[in-house]
């Protein structure tokens, strides 16, 4: 049994910019581009980031759905990457995928039953009445009436049709639920149910999940732990409680910051980014962030790739804010700049 | 009072194939010079129905509008003529959409598009017309103050650009320029956040909250997120499947919302600012709306349902000054 149970170290996705038919390559697209971290068993990972920050695409290369560009893949102690097709089908059940919108994961052409079925029948070969047997545990998992069970997807609601992905990804009993968005499609009432509905599944199941989400009081209400992306790049990682309560990346600040508070005073000070994000084929030089940073602090923002600081609370920041202090890789007394900068402010 | 904008008792319906969608029920909303006013739901509950109903756009039929009126600044729109309604369309109500990339034409450059907008409205401007003629070069030079306006950079350069060169953040922005260009006294906003990113969102909230200050549009936003609405508006207006169920001020909404569907909505929010306890959610489903519950429609899945509740249709109680709520439960 390893430490962890999904880990992923320097892990790289450029996808090639072709020109034309013959011309070759032009450039390439670094949708992710050099990222770790790791994953304990029964635990909750968030990833967080805007639009086209490669959230999905480290998704998809966990599940190796796409071939990374570099870096590797462990999975209970394996190396995953070196894994071959079989194999990696075999592993697969360990893991599964859970859709953003509910409408267009589902078959609209299939039952519910055979919706759910048609995994249990491809790894297990259950048939007859087993099968109707395992789909009705299932659904009464998810909390599903058995009537349901030969309705087609246009006759449920959206929170119905995400709880029969649910229920298709748990039938070959994973360990590890790749939660991809899971509630952005659904209404905010429905949302709460949904999320409460999850937590409660991990534990009676003991999963471990990754939440892959846009939306950070989602990531708040149901992670651990929390990394924050920025094109391509774990830019801050953290306690979920320290990201939000003290974040120390400027875009994690910014990030924190701009999401609109359902009370009646808005705080006074808001940190605005100026402009959008830049596109991944032109990645800024140094610190990816710096066209937009309102803390930048000078030429090395601009030239320098910042190191990962690691701070005495386990949370890891990219950024010049923190200087180096000792050697690389160990453990930083930058906290006390910390301390210090807050004070400062 | 004089309202500049004032529904009444809209009532409108839907022909469908499975039969009749009782989509509006008795709304009623008004919206006085220089506020700001939120409209809050969930998905069907009738938000854009009303936004579109104001600009008489709903397609008829399959709509139907069964009865009310639409008052703006003492008017019936509702009986006005397609060539009045051109009228008041984007020089009196201007819209901004929710998804900006399907709004803009690609093929065409965005000042092409801000100019065609420009023109048009000082065409209909019939006293502008021998003053002024239709100054094409005076036209781009008000779209490039429009796109300064609403601070796109370079905006002589960008001007040129098409909109698949532009990000969604920038195509909003150039949605709301078009919106601005016939200096309208409204202002709708349908989600004018919903596609973009927290932190692109963030600016156009301030950029629509510093064009209010600046200009004193009246503003009515529609939006799902209450986080929004909180962040630009004074008064919210609750929707629940075709009907007003709550209306007051902002401040009034979060210290004491009345009505079962806005405290359950307020519920299920995930508070951001901290995890105190679970978020609860409504339990149940939206109902649909050709057999609407009798009644209160939300009775089915309201915690403080009373007998009373499946009979009647709750009146409208005002119950301080500035706060309406359709419920059973403060009727006298």
């Amino acid at each position: 049994m390893a430490e962890y149970l999904l880990e992923v170290k320097n892990l790289k996705k450029y996808f090639p910019l072709k020109k034309g038919f013959l011309q070759g390559k032009r450039g390439s697209v670094r949708a992710v581009d050099g990222l770790s971290f790791f994953i304990r068993e029964g635990g909750s990972f968030g990833l967080v980031g805007e639009s086209g920050s490669g959230k999905t695409t480290v998704a998809r290369l966990v599940l190796r759905l796409i071939e990374p560009t570099e870096g590797e893949i462990w999975w209970d102690g394996n190396d995953i990457c070196k894994f071959s097709g079989m194999e990696m089908k075999e592993l697969r059940r360990n893991m599964q995928m859970i859709f953003q919108d509910p409408h267009s994961s589902l078959n609209p052409r299939k039952t519910v039953f055979r919706s759910i079925a048609e995994p249990l029948t491809i790894y297990e070969g259950i048939k007859g009445r087993r099968l109707r047997e395992r789909v009705e545990e299932l659904l009464e998992i998810v909390g599903m009436k058995r009537e349901y069970m030969f309705r087609y997807p246009h006759e449920l609601s959206g929170g119905q049709k995400q709880r029969v992905g649910i229920a298709r990804a748990l039938s070959l009993h994973p360990k590890l639920l790749l939660l991809d968005e899971p509630t952005s499609a659904l209404d905010v009432s429905v949302q709460a149910q949904m999320l409460n509905f999850l937590e409660t599944l991990q534990q009676r199941m003991n999963l471990t999940y990754l939440y892959i989400s846009h939306n950070l009081a989602v990531i708040r209400y149901t992670c651990n732990t929390v990394a924050v992306m920025y094109l391509g790049k774990i830019v801050e990682i953290g306690e979920t409680e320290s990201i939000f309560s003290n974040p120390r990346h400027p875009y994690t600040r910014a990030l924190v910051s701009a999401v609109p508070l359902p009370q009646a005073e808005q705080p006074e000070k808001m940190i605005l980014l100026e402009g959008d994000i830049p596109s991944a084929t032109h990645i800024p030089s140094g610190c990816r962030f710096h066209t937009r940073c309102p803390e930048k602090i000078g030429a090395i923002c601009e030239e320098a790739e910042p190191s990962t600081q690691v701070f005495l609370d386990g949370g890891q920041v990219d950024c010049h804010l923190y200087p180096v202090v000792g050697q690389k890789g160990i453990v930083m007394e930058s906290y006390l700049n910390d301390t210090l900068y807050r004070g400062k402010r | 009072m004089n309202f500049l904008l004032e529904i009444r008792d809209l009532k409108i319906e839907f022909e469908s194939f499975e039969g009749t969608s009782h989509v509006l029920e008795d709304v009623h909303l008004t919206l006085g010079r220089g506020e700001t006013l939120g409209l809050v739901g969930e998905t069907g509950c009738g938000k854009s129905i009303t936004a579109k109903a104001i600009l008489r756009l709903l397609p008829i039929p399959p709509a139907r509008i069964v009865s009310g009126n639409i008052l703006f600044q003492g008017e019936d729109l509702l009986g006005k003529s397609e060539e009045e309604m051109k009228e008041i369309r984007g020089k009196q109500i201007g819209m901004v959409f929710q998804d900006p990339s399907t709004f803009l034409n690609p093929v065409f450059t965005i000042e092409e598009q801000l100019v065609d907008v420009i023109l048009s409205h000082k065409i209909r401007d019939r006293s502008n017309i021998q003053a002024k003629g239709l100054d094409r070069r005076g036209a781009v030079k008000r779209a490039i103050e429009l796109l300064r306006e609403v601070k796109i950079p370079e905006p002589e350069a960008r001007i040129k650009s098409y909109p698949h060169e532009f990000s969604g953040g920038m195509r909003q922005r150039v949605l709301i320029a078009m919106a601005l260009s016939g200096s309208p006294q409204i202002l709708i906003a349908d989600e004018p956040t919903t596609a973009l990113d927290v932190t692109i969102q963030a600016q156009i909230l301030r950029l629509i909250n510093e064009l209010v200050q600046k200009h004193g549009h009246s503003v009515l936003l529609i939006s799902h997120d209450l986080g929004v609405v909180a962040s630009v508006c004074q008064r919210i207006a609750v929707m629940y499947a075709g009907n007003m169920v709550e209306n007051c001020s902002t401040l009034q909404l979060f210290k004491r919302p009345l009505h079962p569907y806005t405290q359950g909505l307020l519920n299920s929010i995930l508070t951001f600012s901290k995890r105190e306890a679970t978020a609860q959610g409504i339990k149940g489903m939206i109902p649909d709306l050709i057999q609407p519950p009798p009644g209160c429609r939300f009775h089915p899945r309201c915690l403080s349902a009373m007998d009373v509740c499946q009979r009647g249709k709750p009146p409208s109680i005002a119950f301080e000054e500035g706060h309406w709520v359709s419920c059973h439960l403060y009727r006298k």
